[in-house]
């Protein structure tokens, strides 16, 4: 490292606007909402409650079954993301690493396009593709003869959470896929040279060789998944509102913090509340990486030793 | 072992096959990205009795309309809503680049004491979204008067960004040859003059975090309808969305500011891509 006489300011100078920004930006609102969860107002003073709110999210008949149901509606969704998404994006990538360059490059720009349009464009999208009035998901089914299949998949509560979610799997899988891509075609030609002159087929090549060796990449997808679905708000609230219908169904936390922090119809929005919904999905999101960093790293890092 | 003529000719038979069937199931998947997208943009250069009639048809010279894209530039603050967005989203851009690119050579370039920790501190917002703030963030734009302004936005987007952008940067400014710096210092060149020397170097960076950094700008709804929701300061994608809850019914409408939505983000995704993927590919965010 370069060292000089006089002091160096010039690091002061390189580094302040970052983290003036950042630390009066991201940092401050951020522990300011978590500090107003231990608050409530009342004649717009600020007194100190402890873990009330909590309590209150936790038993209140209001909010309990709001927020036990976002949090199941959430995992589901995440386990839909988990399952369908991560592994449809494997095979895509799996398949494309052994494009030529050109095939490649072809695929994996169409694949990748769903994810740059926004949620909102998305969301309205899938809303006229399964509209039962312009009927263009039904007549595709009647070609392969699954018309009797079709329903009005987003307006059945039945249906409504998973539809939803494979409209993000749908828009959201060229995240996985590139990730993946760029782990395969990574490994060395000569470490698969070598199964195959010991005659393993290409299936046991990729279980065998190639999988455990992008288990680091599964690990970042995974967690960038459970980050990115425990903060999704824009695909719910485009099509089917902040009230999450019907019944509730499609409600993650993501809506229920929308709803509660800035109220609707009639009810007024809520600061404390709010900042105390905020604060458990710090918290949800906070455990997923803290599990990811101190145990699958340590783990995936001592199989590679 | 022999092998027979017939042998050879069913394993290669087999080996078509099975690269067959591998194409198929990828044009398969090509299908499905792409057919949402390419049904909305097609059918809203349509009149309405053949969006319902054969929404599967091309638009020929009688079925052809352009009605939809009236409507939106008559009835919609479109113009609007493309300028506040080229503002907030290069503004963002170009404000993350340069913060970004000075913290990064900063963290990159000198050992001092707090180094590690405070790029530690910077890098906690790539894992933790800024959106769990927004308590905190609306009662800053409200102390600091910059609800419905266009400055707010940026401010919180530059926050947003900025982890992302250091993390990669330094990345990249790591890989600079020590030499051409040292060489520089020997001359008599400032930090601030090597800074200069450094950042066209980085230049592939710069895709990456285009991509990583435009495209979650320029589509986000959850700021924009929170900080700036007036018609004033909308961006596209608030624009469209109220837009879009007002006109429901007008399909003819509804296609075509949906195009109107997605075709300049897919004309920035197909400059950049290619700079985008080889960049995650060349290990940039491992």
């Amino acid at each position: 490292m370069y060292k000089r006489k006089s002091f160096p300011y010039y690091i002061f100078v390189f580094l302040a606007p970052a983290v003036i920004i950042y630390t009066i930006f991201m940092v401050y609102p951020l522990l300011n909402s978590l500090r107003m969860s231990f608050y409530t107002v009342t004649d717009n003073r600020e007194v100190f409650v402890g873990l009330d709110n909590y309590f209150k999210l936790f038993t209140n008949s209001n909010f309990a079954p709001r927020f036990f149901g976002a949090l199941k509606n959430n995992f589901i969704f995440f386990v839909i993301h988990m399952v369908v998404q991560n592994s449809i994006a494997l095979v895509l990538a799996a398949l494309i690493s052994n494009e030529s360059r050109r095939g490649a490059n072809f695929y994996r720009t169409i694949y990748f396009m769903p994810t740059v349009l926004s949620v909102v464009i998305i969301g309205f999208i899938w809303n006229l593709i399964l509209n039962p009035l312009w009927g263009v998901s039904k007549s595709i089914l009647e070609v392969v003869n699954l018309g009797f299949l079709f329903k009005p998949w987003l307006g059945l509560p039945e249906t409504a959470l998973p539809t939803v979610a494979l409209i993000s799997v749908w828009q959201f899988i060229g995240i996985p896929m590139i990730l993946f891509y760029a782990a395969l075609i990574a490994i060395p030609e000569e470490l698969m040279e070598a199964a195959t002159v010991d005659g393993a087929t290409a299936w046991g090549v990729f279980w065998r060789i190639k999988f455990p060796l992008i288990m680091p990449t599964v690990g970042i997808v995974s967690i960038l998944t459970f980050v990115g679905n425990f903060n999704a708000f824009d695909l719910i609230y485009t099509i089917k509102g902040a009230n999450a219908g019907p019944d509730f169904s499609t409600d993650i936390m993501g809506t229920f913090f929308y709803r509660t922090f800035f109220g609707q119809q009639l009810q007024l929005g809520d600061v404390p509340m709010g900042s105390t919904i905020a604060a458990m999905m710090f918290l949800i999101i906070l455990t997923g990486v803290l599990l990811y960093t101190f145990v699958w790293q340590r783990r995936v890092q001592n199989i590679e030793m | 072992m022999k092998i027979t003529s017939t042998e050879l000719t069913s394993y290669k038979v087999r080996r078509f096959l099975a690269a067959a069937i591998l194409q198929l199931i990828l044009m398969v998947y090509v299908v499905i990205a792409l057919f949402p997208i390419f049904m909305i943009v097609m059918n809203s250069f349509k009149a309405k009795k053949y969006i319902f009639g054969s929404p599967f048809a091309l638009p020929t010279p009688t079925t052809f309309d352009l009605i939809g894209y009236e409507t939106v530039i008559e009835r919609s603050n479109f113009g609007t809503f493309f300028t506040n967005s080229l503002i907030v989203t290069l503004t963002s851009l170009a404000l993350t680049l340069l913060i970004g690119a000075m913290a990064a050579f900063a963290l990159s370039e000198y050992q001092f004491k707090g180094n590690t920790l405070l790029a530690l501190y910077l890098s906690l917002g790539i894992m933790i979204p800024i959106r769990l703030g927004t308590v905190g963030i609306l009662k800053l734009m409200v102390g600091l008067n910059l609800v419905n302004t266009l400055t707010g936005l940026i401010l919180v987007y530059i926050a947003q960004s900025l982890p992302m952008a250091i993390f990669i940067l330094s990345s990249f400014m790591r890989q600079v040859p020590k030499e051409l710096k040292d060489a520089a210092r020997i001359d008599g060149a400032s930090e601030y003059r090597i800074f200069g020397l450094v950042i066209p170097l980085v230049r592939p960076a710069i895709g990456a975090i285009g991509i990583f950094t435009m495209i979650p700008i320029w589509n986000d709804l959850w700021f924009p309808l929170i900080l700036a929701p007036s018609q004033k300061t909308a961006t596209v994608t608030l624009g469209v969305q109220q837009f879009l809850g007002q006109f429901v019914s007008d399909w003819n409408a509804v296609l075509a500011s949906l195009t109107l939505a997605v075709i300049p983000i897919l004309i920035i995704y197909l400059i950049f891509s290619k700079q985008m993927i080889r960049s995650i590919t060349a290990g940039a965010l491992k």
